[in-house]
């Protein structure tokens, strides 16, 4: 019920935003509407009772894919010649920036929350981040609840869009060729959207989720690139509806190791289409995917837990699927904290057609031990991988799969995302915020009852009384006072809130 | 400032040495800066970055990232008597050297030197790391070989190439001496009726240790919502520092500019030494010749010289290594499983250049240990001082 509220309140919010901002504008005014959230198509069925009700919650659940929370209200726009990254710095916490087709020769950084980039596309035409192959990224971000919709990105030498850490993100229908490293690259994050992007001519991986949780990639278009989707040392995602198609690997479930966080668990790849990815491997030396056979359908390496369903892999030269471990793969150091096989791979049904039919000798020789004698392959198991399952393996020219066993589940039906409602951020409190800033900045220089750098808490209370608005002032530009004690240095850097909660403190402080 | 405030009483007190009467040494009843003190009376740390979330609890991420899990909850008395262990040169097995010999508050709680020196005059072998923030850290050593701070005291403790001392002599010179008995009983109430044991000795040099808090520096600040405390080069060099052209922050992550994993970035070693295999010799594994543990960058300005034995006077060098070619520095004949991190990046002079103004911003040491003016063997705290110092002194 509160959900529905939410979904209310939404609505109006959108309804309210869109096109406020063309007013200035001498142009016939442009509406915008948000795929993510308003009212959804009802179909021709009307169902009635409980049966509604559980349509209702079925949309709530998973037709509704948005996790950055309500969109703000606050819109600015940025037009051609102007800047991206001078807007975000301008912005408060809270806004989404229009920006307008164009050319954009810079770094747009953000380190703040609620920031949504978004452009705005007129007849084909787009704002184009353009690196000219001397900037390093196009977008990098930390902040949470970050959306970057509707950019084309070229020519960079990093990454297309970069995350460091944001939670909630949503990166969707955006053009990225010839980005450098990584198109798409949110790494260290919880909660996120990758969908309906275009990514090719990428020199690792187009879409790259790095060490994050609660992923859904969806509905891209990858190709051209080194590896197309690559989850890697992350959990609970689902990759699905992608067409993948002229990579050197396709789709990727990794463990890296050497990495701070160990794992890959738990990883949907299902109905998608991976499809002849045979381009010449371009990987730069040392890198993990600089070892990938061109011609690789789907690899697993080390993950586990992961389930591949009803995808259409065909024209894979090397393999439709693969699956070995760090052992068997090159280019891959050790990590005595990383686990390095593939545990509990679960192959449902797929449709597997003219694979393997140029592979590489080591799994040629694999053949021969099982008396098959090459020419197609679609699926093939190198080293450890215990507690996998297939189920009609009749199906299929494999090889190394003498222990799988039968799977018990025959499809995914049940899991349709594993994205978590918008997190609401963490409410501070200003008693808890003042104390912690007291101890971790000023304990350094004041103590309660004696000396330290400055003078003691006990003589500022008795300074100050009920004046913590003297003290926050104070503190922002502090004046010589006592000729026996040092200057402070100003702590200007701290909000008028965060300085008025730490003079609160301090006035309350009775130890 | 502060380090003002401490010279001045380090000769208030020196002045006053031979006066006589001593007042008796006793430890702090209170937390030091940024902890707080609980109901039960231990120390606990508090900081910004407590507001935050990390990914599976690991403490990598971006700007507003938790930090990882950290030892804390000793007692003010135990923190306390770690500082007068850790400044006290009866610790040394000849009474000459300090845990402060080489981690000098002076000198961001590491040495100035490329490589350590031992009681004996000896070459250590690698760099003194800085202390700063071990509290946060899981791993020890250059070669990672110890898991807490209690098992990494034993390394400079015993080993004759550092302090020289053995378990035994370590434990009876402090029971002789009636001033450590008294701090001892004090610091842990309930084995006061035995005498000094060597697990009291690490348990309060490593409470001590946890104690030595760098997280307000003007990264911080900016981190915390304050925009304008890093410079415009400075943010540039940011941007360098996290791009995927760089890679910088895939392993010196935020926010302890450290991921603690083991690298092999084939850093070179000073001419004429020989190359060190290190983290090959702790897990057995030649996939690992040449890999040490990602060192933090917090108070690196502070730190030179840099990498595992010094082989880089200047910060600027230690940054441009990564720009001269991936393997560049690799003895000849001899394969190292280089990090993927390690590649070519084509930094420009001035992109080098403001990685180098950024890693300035990671300077805090507003809680830098006082050194005390005295130490109960009534040796000269720290210890032998630096010994270029010691040099010029002797001409």
């Amino acid at each position: 019920m509160k959900k529905g509220l939410l979904f209310g309140l939404l609505a109006a919010v959108v309804a309210f935003g869109a096109g406020a901002y063309f007013g200035r504008s001498t142009k016939q005014d442009v509406v915008i509407s948000s795929s993510t959230s308003g009212a959804s198509y009802g179909g021709g069925f009307k169902a009635a009772g409980d049966a509604a009700e559980a349509l209702k919650t079925a949309a709530a659940s998973g037709a509704l894919k948005s996790v950055a929370g309500p969109a703000p209200t606050n819109v600015v726009v940025v037009k051609n010649g102007e800047s991206i990254q001078a807007a975000v710095k301008a912005a408060p916490a809270g806004t989404i920036i229009r920006v307008m087709p164009g050319t954009y020769h810079e770094t747009v950084y953000i380190d703040k929350d609620d920031i949504r980039i978004i452009g705005v596309i007129e007849e084909g035409r787009r704002a184009m981040l353009d690196g000219q192959k001397k900037l390093n990224d196009a977008i990098l971000y930390s902040g949470n609840n970050f959306v970057a919709e509707n950019l084309e990105i070229r020519n960079y030498k990093g990454n297309g869009i970069m995350g460091q850490a944001g939670n909630n993100f949503e990166i969707r229908n955006n053009v990225i060729a010839d980005a450098g490293v990584y198109g798409i690259f949110p790494q260290l994050g919880q909660n996120g959207i990758v969908e309906h992007n275009v990514v090719s001519g990428i020199a690792d991986a187009a879409i790259y989720i790095g060490m994050s949780d609660n992923i859904h990639v969806a509905h891209n278009d990858v190709f051209d690139s080194v590896a197309g989707i690559e989850i890697e040392n992350s959990r609970h995602c689902i990759v699905e509806h992608n067409y993948v198609h002229n990579n050197s690997g396709g789709l990727l479930a990794f463990v890296t190791p050497g990495l701070p966080i160990k794992t890959t668990i738990d990883v949907i790849l299902r109905n998608n289409f991976v499809v002849g990815n045979n381009h010449a491997n371009f990987g730069a030396p040392g890198s993990t995917v600089a070892g990938i056979p061109a011609g690789t359908g789907v690899l697993v390496m080390a993950a586990d837990d992961v389930v591949i369903e009803g995808n259409i892999i065909s024209d894979n030269k090397v393999a439709g699927i693969i699956i070995t471990d760090h052992a068997n793969a090159a280019n891959i150091t050790v990590d005595p904290e990383s686990e390095p096989n593939s545990d509990r791979v679960s192959i449902l049904d797929n449709v597997m057609l003219r694979n393997g039919y140029d592979t590489i000798k080591e799994v040629k020789a694999l053949m021969l031990t099982e008396g098959k004698r090459g020419g197609a392959l679609d699926i093939v198991r190198v080293g450890p991988s215990p507690g996998s399952c297939i189920i009609n393996r009749h199906q299929y020219v494999t090889a190394g799969l003498g222990d799988f066993a039968e799977c018990a589940f025959t499809n995914t039906a049940a899991t349709s995302t594993y994205l978590l409602p918008p997190v609401p951020p963490r409410v501070i409190k200003p008693d808890e915020r003042g104390k912690v800033v007291f101890l971790g900045i000023c304990s350094g220089c004041h103590i309660y009852n004696g000396r330290m750098i400055g003078p003691p808490v006990q003589v500022i209370q008795a300074l100050y009384l009920d004046n913590p608005q003297g003290i926050a002032d104070y503190i922002a530009k502090p004046v010589k006072k006592r000729p026996d004690y040092p200057e402070m240095p100003p702590q200007d850097y701290l909000d008028p809130q965060t300085r008025l909660a730490v003079a609160k403190y301090m006035l309350d402080v009775r130890n | 400032m502060r380090r003002l405030a401490v010279l001045l009483l380090a000769v208030a007190c020196a002045s006053g040495a031979h006066a006589g009467t001593q007042p008796e040494i006793t430890l702090n009843q209170r937390c030091p800066p940024g902890f707080e003190q609980t109901a039960a009376g231990v120390c606990e740390l508090r900081t910004l970055y407590q507001f935050y979330d990390s990914l599976e609890n690991r403490g990598v991420g971006g700007t507003r990232t938790a930090l990882p899990p950290h030892r804390d909850g000793f007692t003010p008395q135990q923190i306390d008597l770690g500082r007068y262990l850790f400044f006290d040169p009866l610790l040394s097995g000849d009474g000459t050297l300090s845990c402060a010999s080489c981690h000098r508050p002076d000198l961001g709680l590491a040495d100035g030197r490329a490589r350590s020196i031992g009681i004996h005059g000896e070459d250590a072998g690698r760099a003194a790391p800085t202390l700063w923030n071990v509290a946060f850290l899981q791993r020890f050593f250059w070669d990672a070989r110890a898991d807490s701070l209690e098992a990494q005291a034993a390394g400079p403790l015993y080993s004759p190439r550092e302090m020289g001392n053995d378990p035994a002599r370590l434990v009876a010179s402090l029971n002789r001496n009636a001033t450590y008995r008294r701090l001892f009983r004090e610091a842990f109430p309930r084995e006061a009726a035995g005498p000094v044991t060597e697990r009291q000795v690490q348990a309060a040099l490593a409470a001590f240790q946890t104690s030595l808090i760098s997280l307000n520096s003007r990264y911080d600040r900016y981190v915390h919502g304050y925009a304008a405390a890093l410079s415009p080069r400075e943010i540039e060099g940011l941007n360098v520092f996290r791009s995927f052209v760089a890679r910088c922050s895939e392993c010196h992550t935020p926010p302890l500019f450290t991921n603690e994993q083991i690298a092999v970035i084939g850093a070179p070693e000073p001419p004429g030494r020989p190359f060190d295999v290190g983290a090959e010799a702790t897990f057995g594994s030649p996939k690992l010749k040449g890999g040490f543990k990602v060192p933090t960058l917090r108070n690196v300005t502070r730190t030179a010289p840099y990498m595992h034995s010094g082989a880089f006077t200047q910060l600027r060098d230690a940054v441009e290594f990564y720009n001269k070619g991936r393997g560049h520095a690799v003895p000849k004949d001899m394969h190292l499983y280089l990090h993927w991190h390690i590649t070519d990046p084509h930094l420009t002079e001035a992109e080098i250049d403001r990685v180098v103004d950024f890693l300035g911003a990671l300077t805090d040491e507003a809680f830098t240990p006082v050194t005390p003016a005295r130490v109960p063997s009534g040796l000269t705290p720290i210890g032998r001082p630096h010994r270029t110092a010691a040099l010029s002194a002797h001409k």
